[in-house]
């Protein structure tokens, strides 16, 4: 009736409550078996990178230093789709062929691994130097303090940025679709180049990523209150 | 026993410690007063390494760390493990309770069965009078709560020496005492301490030695009673005026 209001012809309106109804399964298959999947193993993946980087950073061997300074550079200085292009079109030329996927599980995680280090990084040099001091001083070595005292506040404090990043990895997981990934905007896009209702079908794709975005700040506000638990 | 020779440190051009000579002998306390700059807690924490000394030599119960060359990280850590530091903001884990900070350095660096652990560290918490606050995390407990956390947590590494770095400087009044009481059961044990601290009555009935610290040297040393009522340089009796 909603849709009769706009389009007056009842034809028309039942068309397109047709469309909405068969091409809601193909785009939750694409959410559920590729973008949601694909932004979880990246973010694992681009989390690990991120720690590494981050200790690297602020490593006191200078060569460690650099490395992580220039990939961290690199990947911030060019956009994200190309370095997708790069890794799926670009690295066939000198013999690697990577599939669609793990294409997008490599550019994802690297992009993730440069952003959420600083993340990190910032975190970690927010602690407390009493709280090195105390760790040195009932004996802990550099890496035991670190791994026992430092992390773990770093990690409660890193908590809301690193939120901040999944979302967007959630959106830009999007961007897949134009190295071959069948994820849920490349359905859509399949789908609306067959019957042009562009609008309605890329609309339904927004829905599908603001619900699952939704549902994450959800788990987010759990998991912030969760680690509060030894705040005042 | 515990000696330190010809120690300095500079930071930069600045010097704070200029050739500080010290023997303390096994369950002496000795307390370090003097006025704020004069270098009494860069001392202290040149004992456990956590200012590196720019020279001379430490000896703690026979083990020695001589700072005219560079000193490897393990034997600095290993020399940590003598002494046990108490600092002035407490410095609690507060992601883990009263138990675990108790326990986080027998476990981790010296490797202790847990349940043995857990079991001193009940033991140690409830010698500080918070055998009801175990399970507390740093967060819901007073400043005096949390040092005398602080002073178990140093204590569970059973360390030759205590070193306290102005102990109940952040504290509110009221909860001075119950952590001065904690500290003078510790020296009526027997236990090696030094101390820097403002708190001159903890000095009088606790000390077997004063120590007065101005602008990098030790000016004058002597029994509680003869530096507060005789002092014999001329900086001590004007710091001690100033207290009063």
């Amino acid at each position: 009736m909603f849709l009769n209001s706009i389009f007056p012809d009842p034809e028309h309106a039942a068309r397109l409550m047709d469309i909405a109804k068969t091409s809601l399964m193909p785009l939750l298959k694409g959410a559920i078996f590729y973008s949601i999947p694909l932004t979880i193993i990246t973010f694992i993946c681009g989390l690990f990178l991120a720690i590494l980087t981050a200790l690297a950073r602020i490593s006191h061997v200078k060569a460690l230093q650099v490395i992580a300074r220039i990939y961290i550079s690199a990947v911030r200085g060019t956009p994200l789709l190309v370095q997708l292009f790069i890794i799926f079109y670009g690295l066939p030329n000198i013999g690697v062929t990577i599939d669609p996927y793990t294409s997008a599980i490599i550019g994802f995680s690297l992009n993730v691994g440069a952003y959420a280090s600083e993340i990190i990084r910032a975190a970690i040099l927010s602690i407390p130097k009493g709280q090195w001091e105390a760790g040195y001083s009932v004996g802990m070595s550099y890496s035991q303090v670190m791994r026992r005292i430092i992390l773990p506040q770093a990690a409660k404090v890193s908590i809301p940025p690193l939120s901040n990043t999944f979302i967007s990895l959630v959106k830009d997981t999007s961007l897949a679709s134009l190295v071959l990934v069948t994820e849920m905007f490349r359905r859509a896009q399949e789908i609306a180049s067959t019957n042009y209702e562009f609008l309605l079908v890329y609309s339904e794709a927004a829905l599908l990523y603001w619900v699952i975005c939704f549902f994450l700040s959800i788990i987010q506000q759990a998991l912030e209150k969760r680690l509060d638990r030894y705040a005042s | 026993m515990i000696s330190i020779k010809n120690l300095h440190k500079r930071f930069d051009k600045l010097e704070v410690l200029k050739g500080i000579n010290l023997e303390v002998e096994k369950g002496k306390v000795v307390v370090v007063i003097g006025p704020s700059g004069s270098g009494k807690t860069t001392m202290l924490r040149c004992l456990n390494v956590l200012e590196t000394p720019s020279e001379g030599n430490i000896s703690i119960e026979g083990q020695s760390l001589d700072f005219s060359h560079t000193v490897p990280k393990k034997s600095i850590a290993a020399f940590r493990r003598l002494t046990g530091m108490v600092f002035q903001g407490y410095n609690l884990f507060p992601h883990k309770t009263a138990l675990e900070n108790v326990m986080e350095g027998p476990i981790i660096v010296k490797k202790e069965d847990k349940r043995l652990a857990e079991e001193k560290a009940r033991a140690l918490l409830n010698k500080v009078g918070l055998s009801d606050k175990v399970d507390t995390y740093p967060a819901h407990l007073s400043g005096g709560q949390q040092q005398r956390v602080g002073i178990a947590r140093a204590l569970a590494m059973e360390p030759e020496v205590m070193l306290f770095d102005e102990p109940t400087s952040a504290l509110d009044p009221e909860l001075v005492g119950e952590v001065l009481k904690v500290m003078k059961d510790l020296a009526n044990e027997g236990m090696t301490m030094i101390v820097v601290t403002h708190e001159m009555r903890f000095a009088k009935e606790a000390a077997d030695e004063v120590i007065f610290m101005d602008q990098g040297v030790i000016v004058e040393r002597g029994k509680p009673d003869s530096i507060f009522t005789n002092p014999k340089e001329e900086r001590t009796k004007r710091f001690l005026n100033m207290l009063q």
